[in-house]
């Protein structure tokens, strides 16, 4: 039984939904899947990782788990690893993950297998490149374990209805290793449905000209419900909107049922965060835009037509 | 202070990367320049220096064509430029750059802080300058959004999975900033001209000290292909229509 292990995020309500994915991966690949549940709040999530398959839960709510440096929770998870020998283990792609990913793998001397989509095997991992363009297949060599960082939503979660055990973790963390200290935190603030889970995407890009045209998405959103709205990074860079809301390489990885993309040229980078929506919309004044070999309907025109006639549309069918 | 700034050659852009017969990514010969995203962080320590004193020197792992990259570097404004290449490193995963970038980093010593893009745009693992950071065994801050020296002190403001931390780590330490921390200069013909007479350091491995064992990868591509495609989409051109057929989408989509 090789054992492939699970980073669960933790999440406000207890665990991260790639917690939940990435296990669902792991019992395909294994008999023997525990999570690895790090930072405060670490065992509030527990019965959920067990009945997506964990049968054990390394867990410790310390608060040195979390300091910025992610030193402490790399080092306590090189100890775990040297204790129990995992084969695998499975991160998201989120920015806790990567920093202990990267910093594990320079203890372990370990492979790291960053963007994959999926794992055929234990040793081998499917990912995207070149901007979701091209599939590569790698097999992974070296000491173990392998540290293979997911794409979010790669896999659909299942609930298996185990029970899982805890697991005490022990915290490494010398004095020299919480060097960071933080002096201040701010939460962005969530309003209606996340990009994460929204059943539409309507994203808006460099072709908005504006913060104030944000407004015509808004209102489009508010016609649809249950929508959320996003940007390209061009709209996020020219100070538009928060970067929270980017979506691409460096944002959200969006799979909604609709994405709509407005003034959106389609960029690689933007492309590997919604290319793998339900149905895509693209509305874009460039004929040539790479955005509209990706959509399921591709409009070539003006949004600030397009976008109003739509709401009027849509709110004439709803009601809303 | 002394910056090392990471700075990476990375095939063009704007252009169309293809990988070769090998599964790697063809990168001589290919039309390529410094990654865009590494010059934000060479701004912002430019600035530092400028104001602070000290100087920046700009590091990169590539092949011989790379150099293009440093002189770029080196025409911003940097002091000095150290490029490592050597035909064993084609195919280097994250672990082997960082262990390059490190001993280069200790050969450039005293260093005290080392700054990189959050990712490259080529490979956009993100995972090189933490693990190197790791190698140093310096603490680092990933994601910045803001970066200064305080009396002696790093101040960054970091982006994270909630919102933002605002962070104080002493030196040396390793950061990886936005395109938010600063707005790159384009390099004046002065500085160009300057460039081409700034020392430009490219030690060997075997000066480096690197030995065989480090620089054994630990991934092979063996099998590429293309991603599916997308089929059956239509594109039309706005008219009376278009907002029915959109919405007609969204119902399909049970949406609305
Ligand atoms: C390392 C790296 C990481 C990156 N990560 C990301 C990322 O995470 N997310 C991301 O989005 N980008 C990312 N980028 C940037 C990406 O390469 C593009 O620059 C960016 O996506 C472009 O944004 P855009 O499509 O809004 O702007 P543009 O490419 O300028 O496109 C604007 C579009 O709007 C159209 N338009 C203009 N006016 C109108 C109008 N009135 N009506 C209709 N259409 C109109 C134009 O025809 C054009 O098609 C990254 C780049 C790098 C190098
Ligand atoms: N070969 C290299 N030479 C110099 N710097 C690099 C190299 N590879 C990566 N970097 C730096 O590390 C960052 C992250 O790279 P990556 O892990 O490939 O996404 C880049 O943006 C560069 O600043």
């Amino acid at each position: 039984m090789a054992p492939v292990w699970v980073w669960a995020d933790l999440a406000p309500d207890g665990v991260a939904p790639s917690a939940l994915e990435l296990l669902t991966k792991a019992c395909a690949l294994s008999d023997g899947v525990a999570a690895l549940s790090l930072g405060p709040g670490a065992t509030v999530g527990v019965a959920t990782l067990g009945e997506h398959g964990a049968s054990r839960v390394y867990a410790s709510d310390d608060e040195r788990l979390v300091e910025p440096t992610s030193r402490v929770a790399a080092h306590t998870t090189a100890a775990l690893v040297a204790e129990h020998a995992p084969e695998v283990v499975l991160f998201p792609s989120s920015y806790r993950a990567r920093d202990v990913a990267g910093r594990l793998q320079a203890i372990t001397g370990s492979t790291l297998m960053a963007n994959a989509v999926d794992m055929p095997s234990l040793s081998r991992a499917r990912a995207e490149i070149l901007g979701g363009t091209t599939v590569v297949e790698v097999a992974l060599e070296g000491a173990p374990p392998h540290l293979v960082m997911m794409r979010p939503r790669s896999f659909e979660p299942e609930a298996v209805g185990g029970v899982a055990e805890i697991v005490d973790v022990p915290v490494v963390a010398p004095d020299d290793l919480v060097a960071v200290r933080v002096l201040g935190r701010t939460d962005a603030a969530a309003s209606g449905p996340s990009l994460d889970d929204a059943r539409v995407v309507l994203a808006g890009g460099r072709g908005l000209g504006g913060p104030e045209s944000f407004r015509l998405l808004e209102d489009l959103a508010e016609a649809i419900g249950g929508t959320a709205i996003g940007a390209s990074r061009a709209a996020v860079d020219a100070g538009w909107v928060p970067y929270a809301m980017q979506i691409g390489q460096t944002g959200h990885t969006v799979k909604p049922e609709v994405y709509v993309a407005a003034g959106i040229s389609g960029a690689l980078q933007h492309a590997v965060g919604m290319k793998g929506s339900r149905r895509i919309v693209a509305i874009t004044k460039d004929p040539d835009a790479p955005i509209l070999r990706m959509a399921d309907l591709g409009v070539v025109g003006d949004l600030f037509q397009v976008l109003p006639s739509l709401t009027e549309e849509v709110r004439r069918r709803t009601g809303r | 202070m002394n910056v090392a700034v990471l700075v990476k050659w990375v095939p063009e852009p704007e252009g169309t990367p293809r990988l070769g017969d090998d599964h790697l990514l063809v990168r001589e010969g290919a039309d390529g320049a410094l990654d865009p995203g590494d010059e934000y962080g060479l701004e912002r320590s430019l600035q530092l220096v400028e104001r602070d004193g000290g100087e920046v020197s700009v590091v990169s792992m590539g092949p011989g064509v790379a150099v293009a990259a440093v002189q770029r570097a080196l025409a911003m404004g940097a002091s000095r430029g150290l490029l490592v290449t050597d035909d064993a490193l084609r195919g280097s995963d994250t672990l082997v750059t960082a262990r390059v970038l490190a001993a280069a980093i200790r050969s450039l010593a005293p260093v005290d802080l080392v700054v990189a893009a959050v990712e490259s745009t080529d490979g956009y693992t993100g995972t090189l300058p933490i693990g190197l950071a790791e190698l140093l065994e310096w603490p680092s801050v990933t994601f910045a959004t803001s970066l200064d020296v305080v009396e002696g002190e790093l101040r960054a403001e970091r982006q994270t999975g909630s919102g933002t931390e605002l962070v104080a780590s002493p030196l040396p330490a390793l950061v990886t900033v936005t395109t938010g921390v600063a707005e790159p200069r384009y390099p004046s013909l002065k500085g160009v001209m300057a460039a081409k007479t700034k020392p430009l350091d490219r030690p060997s491995l075997a000066d480096l000290g690197l030995t065989d064992d480090e620089l054994r990868p630990t991934q092979t591509v063996d099998s590429v292909g293309a991603a599916p495609a997308k089929s059956g989409g239509r594109v039309v051109e706005a008219g009376p229509e278009t907002a029915a057929e959109i919405a007609d989408l969204l119902a399909e989509a049970r949406v609305i």
